[in-house]
């Protein structure tokens, strides 16, 4: 037989083309915009023309009245708090329509229904917002400052949290050889999905359901969300999250669209819809990533890290989202920063700020390209410090495979694999050498090469008591799958995790055929709907495959633990005897097939052993990973760049990631989460900022001002695996699904810099734009300074 | 982002425009492909009554050629020129250009006259079309006129077509055997609005040494005589004299004024090489 006549493989590890992809690529995916529902009417919205002001009245035309409701209308619903327990955090509540303040541009005043979109835009137009404007806190440094206004005018400072890593450094400070200090800065952005947002709810007589359809990462959190601001019990709320097309984070919360569409499904008697649309998108809603760093690293002359010391601000925006509040990022700053190095001494004062723009979004890597980015510019100055290559002070200070479990800096303890063989990896790969050579050389056109590394440990699949310990509202517990073999020994499976381009419909089922052996096309995942899935907090964190997974492999044991103890009976074999693969029950001498099995449950009862198990061949379980610290993945970035000194233009060369995830269940959508995330990691450093001017007005509200990286951006990602199993998960998979995007950033700039240090210059502040990098050539090295270089 | 409601009409000469147009009270507004003008109605930045649909009339998709001149109807698609559809006539820089813009999606539709009409500083078809020393075919109540391009532009956006005013036709003047030209842009991405842009045309037969910059603050900046901003050896730009050129010109921000001057010291290689 020639080998690619071999029989096609379906489980755990094939690179398994994508079940989804069937409907996805012919145009037939069903999202929340292509639903059609008898009588529906669309939604638009008056917004907040002004980032703070007072909202003195909001005039209504007379023939609208009808069709437009502000918060006077919400009788009983309530706003949005989303706070940690604490008295360090000050709390926000968030009305779902503008009450007596507005906080930032986009922010809901008004929601107006029509039969169509444009009719009920002519209606917002015609609404007049009146308002007497307040002095809007923009700038995150800028609002800690004594006399700054406040966002919330309860509260005594701008501040919302700030977490304190303390240690004593001031004797290292003192006397180390080596001190690198920055100033680096991230640009606010968005998470731009494919599908925007959207929401439809209306009335199910039959089921007697507040019925949601929303483009939502989390169906069952959502439902809990509306039971809470609309004051009514889950069980007359439904959930459905249909076809996502990309959340990265911006799906993953409560939105005010959703509470105030369920509040209208509840009013009128027909169904409404609202999708967002781009302008939406990119003035109001799922902003992330504004940090600030201040950072100063000791080293020894022979290159260890001695201290580590920093204080970094989060722009946290006006309110808190739900359920992961503002809190999030300045924590992670606190708890991430030293990444995956060892650090005697650290310090870090992390603060997250309330100012007049919307709340800050936790997207793909929350906090992590930032902290990477800081961390890895500093060990790129000390390397050049003391003379020796970036990679080799990396060396120096990383965990080798013995200390995995004495973790790092932050004490984190690392479950399994070996990071400086990942960063070797990675320097063979893209062939330092070569590079230097090159470098050296001299370009013809005059173009300036540079080459850099970022190397960052990802935690996924965080567990209960870490999430409890955040003090999240919803903490995620035994994640938990149902899985029934039906009579005709198909394999149903239902998980309350949601698929939002993930590709769970293909992994899910490659893990049941794993454990049953049931043909792959047999297997159907079902995800998103509260009605019929285990509840869940969903997908996030990188954890999909490795607690939905899990949760599937556990329900899936015990369908092949039943399933054996009825064929052994139809076998006349012990079952302790008798094994099931390949879609068989087979004892020494025979098998027979599950289908055979289910078909005596279901239709033949008759036939079926005494002292049966009665839960039969429908299983609901629950899985937690070994350790609620999650996963450990990690992963090298190297980059090499071409920056043309006449026009400030940058071109990837080369772009090598060197990652270990674990086991791999689906190499190929590993691959495709990589190289997702790593075009989003080049979108944060090259091209993605929302601006904003001095009265908190967006200055990116279309895609003629907001540039996303495209296809002929982003370069052929070369992908390299080590599959280090951990040791706490169902085939030692690892969650990979955030590591792409926090790469980037640091081993961008690192390579932009390492291009311009023969020019003396460098660049500390994202995104990295042509006039930026003209702008530094021409203030030339005396710019060091006050740019943010090394001091 | 829908816009608000309009009737649309589909004239099939350009006498019935004229007509529709002066009799609309201002309220009309010219479409062909869309381009700029659909994403313009759909954020409400434009709210005509009526538009206009003009891709129908035989007349403003056809390419004359005579001995002088090559006339591109003003409802020809950036992608038949891309393809190729243009006589050969010695201007290959237009296919080139039209490879470069935007996307092929946007091509397919965009029209070389609505984009010189909307007269967007970035845009190629303005810049490049300065370069090549173009010129608009305008008909209206009074008739027909005629204006050099770097007069049809006013400015950012603006262009210089009165009342009951459409662009017919763009004329471009044929090169010489032996005529060089050179075209080059600095955009972010590609698909994105240039940053820079600069188009060159020597044809010493005729005595042109024509160069545009596009991307400015206003409308392109066209200088008819380039000689004088050579080096001595002729064989690339003196850059200082060139970016006192545009300092002259209104370009003094140096970042701006450094991109300008690279792009087309990079054009003007080009049009040697």
């Amino acid at each position: 037989m020639a080998k690619n006549d071999a029989p096609q493989r379906f489980g755990v590890g094939q690179p398994v083309l994508r079940k989804e992809d069937d409907r996805f690529l012919r145009g037939r995916g069903e999202y929340v915009g292509d639903i059609r529902l008898d009588r529906m009417q669309e939604v638009a919205f008056v917004r907040s023309p002004v980032a703070h002001a007072r909202l003195t009245r909001v005039n209504i035309p007379q023939q609208f009245r009808e069709c437009v409701f502000t918060a006077d209308d919400l009788v009983g619903v309530n706003p949005i708090l989303s706070a940690p327990p604490g008295k360090n955090f000050k709390r926000s509540f968030q009305p779902i329509l503008a009450t007596t303040k507005m906080r930032y541009v986009g922010e809901l005043v008004a929601i107006c229904y029509a039969p169509t979109r444009a009719e009920a835009e002519d209606i917002a137009q015609s609404v007049v917002v009146e308002y007497e404007e307040l002095p809007a806190v923009v700038d995150m440094l800028e609002a800690c400052r004594d006399g700054s206004p406040l966002v919330h005018e309860e509260w005594n400072n701008n501040a919302v949290v700030e977490f304190r890593r303390e240690a004593a450094i001031e004797d290292v400070a003192r006397t180390a050889a080596v001190k690198v200090q920055h100033r680096i800065r991230t640009s606010r952005h968005c998470m731009f999905p494919m599908e925007g947002r959207g929401v439809i709810g209306y009335r199910d007589a039959r089921l007697k359901f507040l019925t949601i359809i929303s483009s939502t990462q989390f169906p069952h959190c959502v439902q809990t969300g509306l039971s809470e601001t609309l004051g009514i019990s889950d069980g007359d709320i439904r959930v459905i999250s249909p076809d996502v097309g990309g959340g990265f984070g911006c799906k993953g919360l409560l939105s005010c669209e959703e509470v105030v569409i369920a509040w209208l499904a509840r009013r009128v008697d027909h169904p409404v819809r609202w999708l967002e649309d781009c302008r939406e998108h990119l003035s109001a809603n799922a902003n992330c990533r504004e940090h600030h760093y201040d950072i100063t690293c000791y080293a020894s002359q022979d290159g260890k890290i001695l201290a580590l010391d920093c204080v970094a601000h989060v722009d946290a925006g006006a309110y808190s989202a739900y359920p992961v509040s503002s809190s999030v990022e300045a924590a992670q700053i606190a708890n991430l920063l030293p990444g995956p190095y060892i650090i005697p001494a650290y310090r870090c004062r992390s603060i997250a700020v309330a100012t007049n723009k919307c709340p800050i979004l936790p997207y793909r890597g929350v906090a992590r390209p930032g902290v990477c980015l800081a961390m890895e510019v500093c060990m790129d100055s000390i390397a050049r410090e003391i003379g020796i290559e970036p990679y080799e002070l990396r060396l120096l200070n990383m965990v080798h495979p013995a200390q995995m479990k004495d973790g790092a800096a932050t004490g984190k303890q690392f479950d399994s694999g070996d990071h400086p063989e990942c960063l070797r990896l990675a320097v063979e790969k893209i062939d330092l050498a070569a590079v230097r050579h090159r470098q050296r050389s001299g370009e013809a056109d005059g173009r300036l090469i540079g080459i850099g590394l970022s190397f960052f440990v990802e935690q996924g699949a965080m567990g209960t008591s870490v999430m409890a310990g955040w003090g999240r509202p919803i903490v995620p517990g035994y994640e938990q799958a149902s899985v029934k073999l039906t009579a005709d020994g198909d394999l149903e499976v239902k998980v309350g995790t949601h698929s939002h381009g993930q590709g769970h419909e293909t992994t899910f089922a490659q893990i049941a055929h794993e454990i049953l052996g049931i043909e792959f096309d047999r297997i159907k995942v079902m995800q998103g709907d509260t009605l019929n899935t285990p509840y869940s907090t969903a997908t996030w964190g990188s954890r999909g495959i490795v607690m939905g997974g899990g949760a599937v492999a556990a329900a899936s044991r015990i369908i092949s633990t039943r399933a054996a103890a009825i064929g052994a009976w139809l076998l006349q074999d012990d079952p302790a005897n008798v094994t099931v693969a390949n879609g068989r029950v087979s004892g020494k001498n025979s098998s027979v097939s599950l289908r055979e099995v289910a078909r005596c449950w279901y239709l033949q009862p008759q036939n079926l052993p005494s002292g049966v198990d009665r839960g039969g061949l429908e299983v609901v379980e629950g899985y937690r990973a070994g350790s609620d610290l999650g996963t450990f993945s990690y992963a090298t970035h190297a980059a090499v760049v071409a920056v043309d000194p006449g026009t400030g233009l940058i071109e990837i060369l080369d772009y090598v990631v060197v990652e270990d995830g674990g086991t791999m269940i689906n190499p190929m959508i590993v691959d495709g989460q990589i190289c997702g995330g790593t075009a989003q990691g080049i979108g944060s450093c090259l091209y993605e900022a929302t601006p904003f001017d001095s009265q908190g007005q967006p200055l990116a509200s279309t895609l003629i001002d907001y540039i996303l990286p495209g296809a002929t951006e982003v370069p052929n990602v070369r992908i390299f695996h080590m599959e280090t199993p951990s040791p706490h998960t169902e085939f030692g998979v690892k969650g990979i699904g955030e590591g792409g995007a926090v790469g980037p950033p640091a081993a961008l700039l690192c390579a932009i810099n390492d291009a311009l240090r023969s020019k003396g210059v460098a660049i500390h502040e994202l995104p990295v734009t042509p006039g930026r990098i003209l702008e530094a050539l021409q203030r030339g090295p005396m710019s060091a300074a006050v740019s943010g270089g090394q001091q | 982002m829908k816009p608000v409601a309009f009737d649309i009409v589909r004239p099939r000469s350009v006498t019935e425009v004229v007509v529709l147009l002066s009799g609309s009270g201002g309220d009309a507004s010219i479409i062909a492909g869309a381009q700029s003008l659909g994403p313009m109605l759909n954020l409400r930045l434009v709210r005509p009554r009526i538009l206009i649909d003009i891709t129908g009339i035989p007349e403003l998709t056809k390419v004359d050629e005579d001995d002088e001149c090559v006339t591109i109807g003003t409802c020809v698609t950036t992608a038949s020129i891309e393809d190729g559809k243009l006589p050969r006539t010695g201007l290959a820089m237009l296919p080139a250009v039209a490879a470069d813009i935007a996307y092929r999606a946007v091509r397919n539709r965009g029209t070389i006259g609505g984009s010189v009409c909307h007269a967007d500083p970035a845009a190629d078809w303005p810049a490049a079309l300065c370069g090549l020393g173009a010129s608009c075919i305008i008909a209206g109540p009074g008739g027909r006129r005629t204006l050099p391009i770097d007069e049809f532009i006013v400015g950012a956006f603006e262009n210089a077509m009165g009342d009951g005013e459409v662009l017919v036709a763009i004329r471009i003047p044929r090169l010489s055997a032996k005529a060089k030209w050179g075209y080059q842009k600095l955009s972010r991405k590609t698909g994105e609005f240039a940053m820079a842009v600069a188009a060159i045309k020597i044809d010493p037969e005729r005595d042109i040494f024509r160069m545009a910059f596009g991307a400015t603050e206003g409308r392109q900046i066209v200088i008819p005589d380039f000689r004088p901003l050579r080096r001595d050896d002729g064989l690339e730009l003196d850059e200082a004299a060139v970016a006192a050129t545009l300092a002259g010109r209104g370009i003094a921000n140096p970042i701006a004024s450094r991109q300008q001057v690279t792009v087309m010291q990079r054009a003007f290689r080009q049009a040697l090489s």
